[in-house]
């Protein structure tokens, strides 16, 4: 056996075996670091998902892949290392179809709990909207291919009773896909087909009438409110300097959910109308800009015309413009369409849906009603956009957290259990 | 072609697998449904394994591919030489749209990445047998002449080796005069630590682009304990722009066989691969003859007389399309039967390579510059080049030259001088070492091509004013986009995110925030990625916004206007106006 050595991680020695593998040393000592592929038992570690990455002796390395040696200098908290992490997570966010509002998994994935973890506002790619399947032919198992991260996961740990696998890459590149074997699946036990959905880190793997056995609320990264929200302290600005502020605020292609969420923060309602005057908004029914406002507020992504144009003026009335909710940031769930060509939709939905009238052959249009685009759009695709601020919706006092330091230079601190994605 | 392996002789190892699906591809040029089922039972593997492994080859076929199947090359080099009126000839004359077969399934038709004969482009590989200098006029000959039930073979052509140039007399290493079994016959007088020494002396180092000390391999392999050791040489010469490999296994077999039973000598090995990429199916005859010879000589063998009672033989083990099986790990990992993903680097191959036992991969240059290490000795060697960079190096010349081909050159010679050798015609930049090397400005004319300054794997391409840079890079980034093996997360989406971005950029709707961002992106991808695939992917990218800001600059919107450039209303409205007839 190899002997026990001294390490430095992040400033601090610790003791491990030399030739064992870095991220349990690391974890081990107390230091949490998020991997989404990783399991100790996996000889060799898969080392596919680059979100263990660690800096060794100032290089970036996969902590899983990497041995521990005498003498290492290991630092996990560097800024551009958790800043490439985060990219890896925006990387897989984008890559895939992740509309975590409609997953059966949402709660109990270990995607969305880094993606809290991490802190990760809005990806700073733009999604690929990739057309996937979703396989629904296996006898127990349905294969959600939108939502696969290629972690490798099931390729390696789920086989037959005979040793055989169940699952396999297959492709390349970007085209790359885990694939499933209908026959030996239907040698899976039903316990081992449940057990292929728990390792799966995301809603990829489900298995049939089961994937919604733990009731939401109760689910790995859920946050009980009431034990760890913190109250939010009573709000008691000071008068701001230049007189009161003025917001406006608009939806776009959402469900108005945001600003449900805007007048859930109740009596601090009552403080804020205080600082601030409200322009256009549905909160006020004001259609019109009636001069150039400090803060803009923009649900929902662009989705047709119209939308394009009022995001337009808001970008050109609004000193600041912000993006609320998962809609505004990237198009969100009215974006699932956005694998699906735009012919097919408009067909399913005017001629081919239940509703239909039968022999029905016109899909609505107009010069007067506002075009439908090609593809719903995330707002900073069309404007600037000055920030995000994420959750699908935000939580009312979050949002007004941020509004407040936007316009006063309030500090403020964001905790993730502040912000949720369904 | 003629050698399909027969079925019985396949064992149910599972190494054998690759060749088990050559053999079954080979009899109707794609895999059905029932071929996968016959070797999930024979390999006694689930079926979606064999899946997975035949889906990661490009040269496997799940659908039919046509009774002849023609794979026109798409490289740089090849578009910039007439690739797009040679597709349009193929399509025409044999009915199949690129990417398919044709509707009576004589002809499939396929693009693929370089084929190694970028010094007589545009070319082609028609049932892996090679076409050069293609054009419209030569594409109807040669499709009508299959047609009219010429042989393949007879119509191809054979690729030249283009030696342009070696150093003066004395000077010259790798293409100089060669004796069969010089080296081998050196051995007489030499202990195996006395070949790792003299190796060692010489500074060779990997010359497939890593540039590995390759004493340090040999010395590790040989201090393994093991009974059962591999020599592998990698031959999947895979580099967008390079050819070298080919003309050293065309001209000189003799001199890489030698090389590597010189490193199987030296480490106690006795089991040889030489690994032949796919795209270089017509030399595998040729090497097997070679390899032969050295049978009947006594130089090979399972007791090599000369030598007893050292043994060592060679296979060629031929490759399946993948460019990421130039990776060593990857290509132990193809040898094994498997997809051909890079490993975590954990061991060295030279601890747990081929089969987990102690395994040396080195370059075919590499291997034929050990031999020439042995015959004419390390001084040889150490007088050439320069100090810190001795020796000499092959260099394919590719792109705009009069003289395109194989430069057998000194280490350090100023970038002017090659350019000037080569009759580059109005040079405004090289790409050296191929896509995932760098990208440097023509003007650059006293940098060094050497270890220190410009390493150069063995591709150069060169490209004059008038070639356009965003389809220089765009035709990099859907080389890697493709061939990324897929299992690390920056490297297989990344490369699609950044070739996105291109895509914008050659659309005319970037600003310079997307620039900004191509670098970020691409530092990021080089840090996280799992194997130098990942690593070098966006290298080119980088090195083309920092040469050329004048090219950039004419092409983003500096403006900072607050509407975003990359968003065209009138074209997102195309669709529903086209689909409800509705008039703008």
């Amino acid at each position: 056996m190899l002997p026990i050595v001294t390490i430095v991680v992040d400033g601090r020695e610790i003791e491990a075996r030399e030739g064992d593998r870095l991220i349990d040393a690391i974890r081990a000592a107390g230091t949490e670091v998020p991997s989404l592929c990783y399991y100790p038992h996996i000889d060799p570690p898969l080392g596919t998902c680059r979100v263990c990455n660690v800096l060794v002796n100032g290089r970036q390395m996969a902590s899983c892949t990497t041995p521990v040696k005498a003498g290492m200098v290991v630092a996990t908290a560097d800024a551009a290392l958790q800043d490439n992490r985060k990219a890896m997570v925006e990387m897989l966010f984008v890559e895939g179809n992740h509309f975590c509002p409609a997953c059966e998994k949402s709660g109990d994935c270990d995607l969305q709990g880094i993606g809290y973890q991490l802190g990760i506002n809005a990806t700073r790619y733009p999604h690929l909207f990739i057309d996937r399947v979703i396989d629904y032919n296996p006898e127990r198992i349905v294969i959600e291919h939108n939502r696969c991260i290629r972690c490798r996961r099931c390729v390696e740990e789920v086989l037959t009773d005979e040793g055989k696998k169940v699952f396999s890459f297959a492709n390349r590149g970007n085209e790359t896909e885990v694939a499933i074997d209908y026959e030996q699946e239907a040698r899976l036990s039903e316990e081992q087909a449940i057990r292929a959905m728990h390792i799966c880190p995301t809603g990829a793997i489900l298995v049939s009438g089961k994937s919604l056995a733990r009731p939401f609320g109760e689910r790995k990264y859920d946050v009980d409110h009431r034990t760890t929200l913190p109250v939010t302290p009573p709000s008691t600005p000071a008068k701001p300097a230049g007189g009161r502020k003025t917001i406006a605020t608009t939806s776009l292609a959402g469900c108005f959910g945001c600003h449900m969420s805007m007048l859930d923060i109740d009596l601090e309602l009552l403080d804020l109308v205080e600082l601030v005057t409200f322009d256009k908004s549905p909160l006020t029914d004001i259609k019109e800009f009636s001069q150039r406002v400090d803060v803009g507020l923009i649900e929902g992504g662009c989705c047709n015309s119209e939308n394009v144009e009022v995001l337009r003026e808001f970008r050109r009335k609004c000193d600041v413009l912000v993006s609320v909710g998962e809609c505004a940031i990237w198009g969100g769930l009215p974006a699932m369409r956005n694998t699906v060509p735009l012919r097919e939709c408009l067909e399913e939905a005017y001629l081919h849906s239940l509703t239909s009238e039968e022999a029905e052959q016109v899909i609505p249009r107009h010069e007067d009603i506002p075009q439908i685009l090609d593809k719903v759009y995330a707002c900073s695709e069309v404007v600037k956009i000055d920030y995000f601020i994420p959750g699908c919706p935000p939580d009312a006092h979050y949002i007004w957290k941020v509004v407040k330091n936007i316009l006063f230079g309030e500090a403020y601190s964001v905790l993730s259990s502040e912000f949720k994605y369904d | 072609m003629s050698n399909a392996i027969e079925m019985k002789s396949v064992s149910l190892h599972r190494p054998q697998l690759l060749n088990a699906l050559w053999a079954l591809h080979d009899v109707k040029n794609y895999l059905s449904d029932t071929d996968i089922t016959t070797l999930a039972a024979l390999f006694d593997i689930s079926r979606v394994e064999v899946e997975g492994v035949a889906s990661f080859y490009h040269f496997f076929h799940r659908q039919p591919a046509g009774k002849h199947t023609i794979y026109l090359n798409k490289s740089i080099v090849s578009e910039f030489q007439g690739f797009q009126e040679v597709r349009t000839a193929f399509e025409a004359e044999t009915g199949a749209r690129c990417g398919h077969a044709d509707e009576s399934g004589q002809f499939g038709f396929f693009e693929t990445a370089c084929i190694g004969l970028s010094d007589q482009e545009p070319a082609a590989l028609i049932d892996f047998y090679p076409f050069t200098r293609l054009n419209p006029e030569k594409v109807r000959k040669i499709i009508a002449g299959i047609k009219s039930g010429a042989s393949v073979a007879s119509l191809a052509d054979t690729p030249e080796d283009n030696i342009r140039y070696t150093p003066g007399d004395g000077r010259t290493l790798l293409l100089s005069p060669y004796e069969p079994g010089t080296a081998l016959r050196t051995l007489l007088q030499l202990e195996p630590a006395d070949v790792i020494r003299q190796i060692k002396e010489s500074g060779l180092s990997g010359m497939g682009g890593a540039f590995f000390p390759t004493a340090l391999k040999w010395e590790s392999c040989s201090n393994s304990r093991s009974s059962r050791k591999f020599i592998v040489c990698n031959a999947d010469e895979g580099e967008p722009g390079t050819f070298k490999d080919r003309v050293l296994l065309n001209r000189l077999p003799g001199l890489v066989i030698e090389g590597m039973a010189l490193a199987a000598y030296a480490t106690g090995a006795s089991e040889g691969v030489l690994y032949l990429r796919a795209e270089y199916r017509y030399l595998k005859e040729k090497l097997e003859a070679a390899i032969e010879e050295f049978r009947q000589q006594g130089l090979l063998g399972d007791q090599i007389p000369a030598l007893q009672p050292f043994s060592f033989d060679i296979r060629v083990q031929l490759g399946a399309g993948a460019y990421v099986c130039g990776e060593e790990t990857a290509l132990l990992n193809s040898m094994e039967g498997l997809r051909g993903e890079p490993r975590t680097k954990l061991y060295f191959p030279t601890e747990r390579g081929y089969l987990e036992k102690p395994t040396i991969v080195n370059n075919v240059e590499t291997f034929a510059c050990a031999a020439r290490i042995i015959e004419k000795g390390p001084q040889y060697l150490l007088r050439l080049g320069t100090p810190e960079s001795p020796g000499t190096k092959l260099i394919s010349v590719s792109g705009d030259c009069d003289r395109p081909g194989i430069y057998e050159i000194e280490w350090g010679m100023p970038l002017g001088e090659l350019l000037a050798l080569c009759d580059a015609r109005d040079p405004h930049l090289v790409q050296v070492s191929g896509p995932s090397g760098k990208m440097v400005p023509a003007a650059d004319r006293q940098r060094r091509i050497s270890r220190r300054d410009l390493p150069c794997n063995g591709s150069f391409m060169v490209f004059s004013k008038d070639r356009d840079l965003l389809q220089i890079l765009k035709n990099f980034s859907d080389f890697f986009k493709h061939e990324s093996c897929g299992i690390c997360t920056p490297c297989r989406a990344g490369n699609f995110i950044l070739n996105r971005k291109l895509e914008k950029l050659q659309l005319g709707l970037g600003s310079q925030y997307d620039l900004d961002e191509l670098q970020q992106w691409g530092q990021t991808i080089r840090e996280a990625s799992r194997c130098g695939l990942g690593q070098t992917a966006p290298n080119s990218i980088s090195d083309a916004i920092r040469h050329f800001p004048d090219y950039f600059d004419a092409r983003v919107d500096k403006s900072g206007s607050d509407l975003q450039r990359g968003f065209d209303l009138e074209a997102a409205e195309r669709e529903y106006r086209e689909i409800t007839s509705l008039k703008k």
